[in-house]
């Protein structure tokens, strides 16, 4: 007779396999994580977790959260999308976030615009400055196409059906996903409009986002829809977050341009009436 | 009897400077965009008739065809990839996929407080759609034709001058039963409309295949 042929077997089979460490999970709680950034303390973190190349993750994250997503070995692709937490038809738009700052390049200094005009949160520190905000993420049918399969339990999953799985757990339907960003997997746009795929800037780069209104954010970590590269080339993404502080008119993102300014402005209206420190 | 079906089927119709606009298309129908004026943006969303969630996203389209610009051949796609309609014949030469819609909020952002309650975009687009069960959360970032925005090396970007002039056509060719929404750009503090937004014509035509 087996194991697990009874409930008892089964039981303690099952709770057997707990504390395995494996390199891509989460770290509950969060301040378990070995290595906290330089400067925080190991409680102040929020969420710390290792996404597997193919792999998604989302949180809830309180407003003056400081968010910093890591390549960890130079081909990490990390698709976001942000919704107000507390009104998700509130959300990026990626439209109004690069026409309102005039500026195609996703980087430091950089808000992330919600379509009622205010800062979900802003970029405040990007050592890879290879990004995207034009190409959004990948389909099943491209993925299809380029390497044979887009589906989450296959071997190359695409970042729509990924993002759909990680909405649907926050009450969000595909009618809630508008175009994404993506960090880590370069995108530049010749005179002519066509696109240059300038790929990652390599192993250890990181992007730090902080978030200005209280989000709900999306993370899929899969293979940019213009990668060329015939293999599904995408590696683990870590995911950081800790107990930090808003922008203040005081901050340097705050007043690096009018129309950031005007944003942060809206921000704090909005903030001011419902109650929200 | 397909003949007088069919051109039941056909439509001429001017869109008031400011105005919303919306039609289903049926699958092999055409939609051509006058802009009688010129410089006139138009912008633009479309929906998988059989099932709205379903929607033009710029992202996929841009991806897939490796360029910003949309002109003769372009084939805009929904979010999982599907092709919507493809661009059959563009007397103007390109098209704006990445500057999205004004709204009353991102003018707020762009120019000032003082332009908050400028009709915009954006209120075309929930009106008309509310006609069709279509809210908030449909919106996405639109196609703007005959919008000039380009893109700078160092990344800047703007809606400059139009390189559209009065008489010039888009035509679309639906590739299965299409909802298209249109907003008749009002916006009046930047070029896109040459500070004086115009009529635009639709005329689809053909299809009851």
């Amino acid at each position: 007779m087996s194991t697990t042929a009874t409930t008892y077997g089964a039981r303690d089979h099952a709770r057997a396999q707990a504390g395995t460490v494996v390199e891509t999970m989460p770290s509950i709680p969060a301040s378990s994580w070995p290595s906290p950034p330089d400067g925080v303390e190991a409680e102040a973190l929020t969420w710390a977790e290792t996404v597997a190349g193919g792999g998604y993750t989302h949180k809830v994250l309180a407003r003056g959260t400081r968010l910093r997503l890591t390549d960890v070995d130079g081909d990490a692709c990390a698709h976001l999308l942000l919704f107000n937490a507390d009104g998700p038809w509130e959300r990026l738009n990626v439209a109004d976030t690069v026409k309102v700052q005039w500026n195609a390049y996703l980087g430091e200094k950089v808000a992330l615009l919600s379509d009622q005009a205010r800062v979900l949160a802003t970029i405040v520190a990007d050592s890879s400055g290879s990004h995207d905000a034009l190409c959004g993420t990948s389909t099943v049918d491209g993925n299809v196409e380029q390497y044979g399969d887009g589906a989450p339990e296959g071997p190359s999953p695409a970042g729509i059906p990924l993002f759909t799985l990680a909405a649907a757990k926050n009450g969000l339907g595909p009618r809630d996903l508008p175009p994404s960003l993506s960090f880590f997997q370069g995108v530049r746009v010749q005179s002519d409009g066509g696109l240059e795929f300038t790929g990652s800037a390599g192993a250890g780069k990181s992007v730090d986002l902080r978030l200005e209104l209280p989000c709900v954010a999306l993370i899929a970590n899969v293979a940019h829809p213009v990668d060329p590269r015939e293999d599904y080339t995408v590696t683990p993404l870590q995911v950081l977050a800790w107990r930090d502080h808003p922008s203040t008119p005081d901050s340097p993102e705050w007043t690096h341009t009018p129309e950031a300014q005007r944003a942060f402005e809206n921000t704090a209206d909005y903030l001011t009436a419902k109650g929200i420190q | 009897m397909s003949t007088a079906y069919e051109s039941q089927l056909e439509l001429t119709f001017d869109v008031a400077a400011r105005a919303p606009f919306s039609t289903l298309l049926r699958q092999g129908q055409e939609l051509t965009i006058i802009d009688i004026g010129g410089n006139q943006a138009v912008d633009f969303l479309c929906y998988d008739a059989a099932d709205t969630a379903k929607r033009y996203s710029a992202a996929a389209t841009i991806a897939a065809q490796r360029n910003i610009f949309l002109t003769t051949g372009s084939v805009l796609r929904t979010q999982e990839g599907a092709p919507l309609l493809t661009v059959v014949a563009d007397t103007c030469g390109r098209h704006d996929t990445i500057g999205g819609a004004c709204s009353k909020e991102s003018n707020s952002l762009r120019y000032g407080q003082h332009t908050r309650f400028q009709h915009a975009c954006v209120e075309n687009f929930l009106i008309e759609g509310a006609k069709w069960g279509l809210g908030k959360r449909d919106l996405v970032s639109n196609v703007n034709w005959y919008m000039n925005v380009p893109v700078e090396a160092d990344g800047t970007l703007g809606i400059v001058d139009g390189i559209s002039s009065p008489g010039l056509e888009v035509r679309l060719r639906a590739e299965t039963d299409v909802l298209v929404l249109v907003s008749n750009c009002p916006q009046i503090n930047n070029p896109c409309n040459g500070f004086d937004p115009t009529p635009v014509r639709m005329a689809v035509t053909g299809g009851g295949e």
